[in-house]
């Protein structure tokens, strides 16, 4: 009678025909915990720390863009109230002087943008105004590799990128921030 | 022409549902691949600011996450509502992010610990007294990469 029984069960297959809902039913649970998360965001080197005050540079004026924004997240560019909406094609302008003005950049690598904030700035305004600075870097990149070698810069091979980086350098320098307005 | 008045006669055959299950485990395998489970509890709140200039941050066990934020309705009884830090799954101060750090860079191997950056991850409300505060202490810290995590502008 066992033996039989054994015989009958061997002969049997196992039924798949619930394979595929089980499956489905591991589908629909790893569904809905993915998140398929795509961290983006703004890159940024920091300066390195040091304890000893750092030598003071004398540059002249002129090639330092200056940003100030305030405990309200208002701008001051150059000793100028200003908006955001201008803050690139401004920085541009200045990095680049096509009308060779005597109070901007002499040249694009002598160029520095310092920023400073106050400790009560909102992170929205103050990343805004890193946006628009490194907006602006990144168009005149651009430019200039279009210009020289025909395409985007980010489609440059390394050499090239390289030679754009020496030419338009990135150089912001940010100043500790003033005790304003902190919760 | 013949031939399709032909075929119109014969029945056809029902599609063969055999190889359902195999296109299911496809699938299946494919978001259990790409599925990161959240391994920490949010705290705080946040709502990341825009941006335009983007860089994707590639190799996601060579980035470490801080979090600033207020903290969620939840917690704000014992944390305060002033905007916090959230390092791993608890709230921190400014001290303790250098161990955070030394603590993600055992885990990776030697030879890329040079690549290691560190997402911040700040709600657009916050000021930027705690920001600078995390900087400054990033870089006592020697992790001078750090990536602003925004949204695309749309």
């Amino acid at each position: 009678m066992a033996k039989k029984s054994i015989k009958d069960r061997m002969s049997n297959e196992v039924n798949a025909g619930s394979m595929a809902d089980i499956a489905f039913l591991l589908l629909i649970f790893f569904l809905v915990t993915t998140t398929i998360v795509e961290d983006k965001g703004v890159l940024v080197k920091l300066p390195p720390w040091s304890d000893e005050p750092p030598d003071i540079q004398q540059l002249k004026t002129r090639n330092v863009y200056s940003v100030l924004v305030n405990a309200q997240n208002q701008l001051l560019v150059r000793g100028e109230p200003a908006d955001l909406e201008t803050l690139r094609e401004n920085a541009k302008e200045f990095i680049m002087n096509p009308s060779k003005r005597a109070d901007m950049a002499e040249k694009p690598t002598k160029a520095i943008v310092s920023m400073k904030n106050d400790r009560g700035t909102k992170y929205e305004t103050y990343l805004e105004v890193y946006n628009e600075i490194k907006g602006a870097y990144n168009e005149l990149r651009n430019e200039a590799a279009n210009k020289k070698f025909g395409r985007d810069y980010e489609f440059c091979s390394r050499e090239q990128r390289k030679e754009i980086r020496n030419e338009i350098p990135l150089v912001i320098s940010e100043a500790e921030p003033t005790n304003f307005g902190e919760e | 022409m013949g031939k399709f008045s032909q075929k119109r006669g014969k029945e056809s055959p029902a599609i063969s549902t055999a190889s359902l299950p195999d296109i299911i485990f496809m699938l299946l395998f494919f978001f259990m691949v790409v599925t990161v489970m959240r391994d920490s509890e949010r705290k705080v709140d946040v709502t990341t600011p825009n941006a335009t200039e983007l860089t994707k941050l590639e190799k996601k066990s060579l980035v470490n996450y801080i979090y600033i934020g207020r903290p969620v309705e939840k917690f704000q009884a014992i944390a305060g509502t002033k905007p916090r830090i959230q390092l791993g799954d608890k709230f921190a101060d400014i001290k303790d992010i250098p161990l955070f750090l030394e603590k993600h860079r055992v885990k990776v191997p030697e030879s890329q610990r040079g690549l290691i950056k560190t997402s911040l991850r700040i709600d657009k409300d916050v000021t930027m007294g705690i920001v600078t505060d995390v900087k400054t202490s990033l870089r006592k810290a020697g992790q001078l990469a750090v990536n602003y995590s925004a949204k695309p502008r749309v």
